[in-house]
């Protein structure tokens, strides 16, 4: 690659006493860019991102950030990245403002930068509340205001939006969409809502039992082998198997949902020719629905699980 | 220039350490209000002697026994001489009252009562009754429990005037002289002894368990993810800590000046000394507690385990002297206890700076090798 990357992770591997976290992932991310590690709980996220942040040490593999490792390097690494752990609490009887000057203060920065925090994240109506009496839609974002203190190179925000409300979730969503338009900031964040990897992602891995699964642009994802239309229907008894060979899509059988499941390239004409197949075998479809494929379905037919199982 | 300093990070993590402490109610109850209640209630009991009252059982089986003609009974006798009041109480038939007047000790009053000897017993085994009395062949017979003082006491005082008939109660007390010297009240012992407290239990509650919090709630993680300087930050715990602790002793010391008109006799400079090497000895033992759990129930064990032995052995509230002797030596140099026998010394005996150096150098040399250890084992994650 000629660009230098802010970050590099080579081969890098993690276990803990009963589990193997991390089983050898490496990525690549170029400055300004948004990189989404999606995958359901447990999946390795939060210690892969750990590791990048340098609060745990890889076991295997090597880590770089702006080609620096973290052996050595810790203060002048801290001062370029932002982190927000997942739910971390800060002090309960600290106002907001208060909080920010004291995160300030560790990286010498001084009141004014708090203001634009306060600003950047909404939070200026909150600034002279207690922490204890945020909702967690305003604790997140005050997570988020410190994580940006520093004008960081890279960020790192573990589930970001776990646990909020729709509106909450979307004004987290539109702090970051600002930033990547006025900033060059990298971001690495983890979650397992596939649509906060499609909104704010330029690039998604999708993790499962600590290794990737599949990677790539939403559009490359969502392209896989060109079926990007889904259509979903309820039958009375389950579709038979080895039935749709006549087909040029396949159908498939959730026997716990009761429902049946095909990928088609072309809706207009896919749709048609499996109504008139569904009425030669005499089959009732109920409750049709057709939509765009998402992540979610990826990983379903990746996996056989949904992703917030 | 001020604003530089007020944006510096120790200044900072001081001024939030201050802050998360003192908007929590409960800090002034318990750091401020709560030992002055003590001092006050313990104070007062201990120190202005009311009327005591002994209840002492008669047991009746005086129908049962035959008596020897010409034998009186010395229990009723006694009883008459001298004007017993009937008491009406409403869980004894028959209650009557005398009181040994004495205006030195304190008057005692002492309940008689007459029930059947099982009942006696369960009385007694439960701590109502203090002594039972039976006579037997017109032979007086004490049963009570010799391990106790008090039924002990009561014992010596009655059998003194139920042995010679005819006798008025009244103790003679002419050559008993009350100490009202200042030093030598049991308030003069205590109020160093709550300080001393004080200081141990605001430190090792105040630092060890802001550490494990801030440990559970993953805070500690994502500071030490920052350039926090991690000495930075406990030295502000410590120092906020150290801070409270000195206004609560002081606002102690004079409600205790305003209210028993306690004095310290000995040196300033050297109560200053031992205060500060007290609160590092236990600052120190604060962070080596805390270095390693990140469970807030096991951190309340930890502090429990170290707090507890010494609140009671330490002489906190009464002097570790009854102790087994082999014992002593442990406990004068268990850290509370040296922190509480130096501030009585310069409170009471006038101790100076001589007397204060060597427990001063051995608290502070403790603390900062427990600062030391523990920051060596610290778990930041």
């Amino acid at each position: 690659m000629n660009k230098q990357a802010i970050t590099e992770v080579i081969d890098v591997w993690k276990s803990f006493k009963t589990v193997q976290a991390v089983r050898g992932i490496s990525m690549r991310i170029q400055p300004g860019e948004f990189l989404a590690l999606l995958g359901p709980n447990g999946a390795g996220k939060t210690t892969l991102v750990e590791m990048i942040e340098g609060i745990q040490k890889p076991d295997k593999g090597e880590i770089y950030i702006e080609g620096k490792s973290w052996n050595g390097n810790e203060k002048e690494l801290q001062n370029i990245i932002g982190i927000s752990l997942q739910e971390t609490h800060f002090i309960d009887k600290l106002t907001v403002a208060e909080t920010l000057m004291l995160f300030a203060s560790f990286f010498r920065l001084d009141r004014g930068r708090v203001n634009e925090i306060i600003e950047m994240t909404g939070l200026e109506e909150k600034r002279k509340s207690y922490v204890v009496n945020l909702s967690g839609g305003q604790r997140q974002r005050l997570a988020l205001g410190i994580a940006l203190l520093n004008k960081p190179k890279l960020l790192l925000l573990d589930e970001p939006t776990t646990g909020l409300d729709p509106n909450a979730r979307r004004e987290v969503w539109e702090i970051l969409r600002k930033l990547k338009k006025d900033t060059g900031t990298s971001l690495i964040l983890t979650t397992h809502y596939m649509e906060e990897a499609e909104q704010l992602c330029d690039y998604v891995m999708i993790i499962d039992h600590g290794q990737v699964l599949r990677e790539g642009s939403l559009h490359q994802l969502l392209r896989d082998g060109n079926d990007d239309m889904m259509i979903e229907f309820t039958l009375n008894s389950p579709f038979p198997e080895g039935l749709d060979h006549s087909l040029d899509f396949n159908i498939q059988w959730d026997d716990n949902s009761r429902k049946a499941i095909a990928f088609v390239k072309n809706i207009e004409t896919d749709l048609l020719r499996l109504l008139s197949f569904l009425r030669e075998h005499d089959l009732q479809p109920g409750n049709l629905i057709w939509r765009k494929k998402t992540l979610d379905d990826l990983f379903t037919t990746l996996t056989g699980r949904h992703l917030n199982d | 220039m001020i604003e530089r300093i007020r944006e510096n990070q120790f200044s900072q993590l001081i001024l939030a350490h201050l802050k998360e402490t003192i908007r929590e109610p409960g800090v002034l109850f318990w750091g401020i209000i709560f030992p002055i209640l003590m001092s006050l209630g313990l104070g007062i009991a201990f120190t202005q002697k009311s009327d005591s009252i002994r209840k002492v059982a008669i047991i009746d089986d005086s129908t049962r026994v035959q008596l020897p003609v010409g034998k009186k009974l010395l229990i009723s006798d006694f009883l008459k001489n001298n004007q017993a009041k009937n008491v009406i109480d409403p869980h004894y038939k028959n209650c009557r009252q005398i009181t040994i007047r004495d205006d030195k000790l304190g008057n005692l009053s002492v309940l008689f009562l007459t029930m059947a000897w099982e009942e006696a017993m369960v009385k007694l085994k439960q701590g109502e009754l203090n002594l039972v009395l039976m006579e037997k062949n017109g032979q007086l017979e004490y049963h009570f429990d010799p391990l106790n003082p008090d039924a002990q006491l009561t014992y010596l005082k009655l059998s003194k005037f139920i042995s010679r008939p005819g006798t008025q109660v009244s103790e003679n007390t002419d050559m008993i002289v009350p100490m009202t010297l200042k030093g030598t009240r049991y308030i003069d012992f205590l109020i160093p002894g709550l300080m001393a407290m004080g200081v141990m239990m605001s430190s090792m509650w105040g630092i060890s368990y802001n550490i494990i919090d801030k440990r559970s709630k993953k805070l500690l993680r994502r500071m030490v993810a920052t350039p926090m300087k991690k000495t930075a930050f406990l030295s502000a715990l410590i120092t906020v800590r150290t801070g409270m602790n000195f206004i609560e002793s002081v606002l102690l010391f004079i409600f205790a000046a305003l209210v028993f008109h306690i004095s310290i006799q000995g040196s300033i400079p050297a109560l200053f000394l031992i205060f500060i090497a007290g609160n590092i000895a236990f600052a120190g033992l604060a962070v080596f507690i805390s270095s390693h759990t990140r469970n807030t129930e096991v951190g309340n064990g930890l502090i429990n385990v170290v707090v507890m032995p010494m609140m009671i052995l330490s002489g906190i509230f009464f002097s570790y002297h009854n102790f087994p002797d082999w014992s002593i030596t442990v406990i004068k140099n268990m850290p509370l206890t040296m922190l509480a026998d130096g501030i009585r010394s310069i409170f009471t005996e006038g101790a100076g700076l001589t007397q204060i150096a060597i427990p001063a150098m051995i608290l502070s040399g403790g603390g900062i090798i427990l600062f030391i250890a523990g920051l060596k084992m610290f778990r930041w994650h």
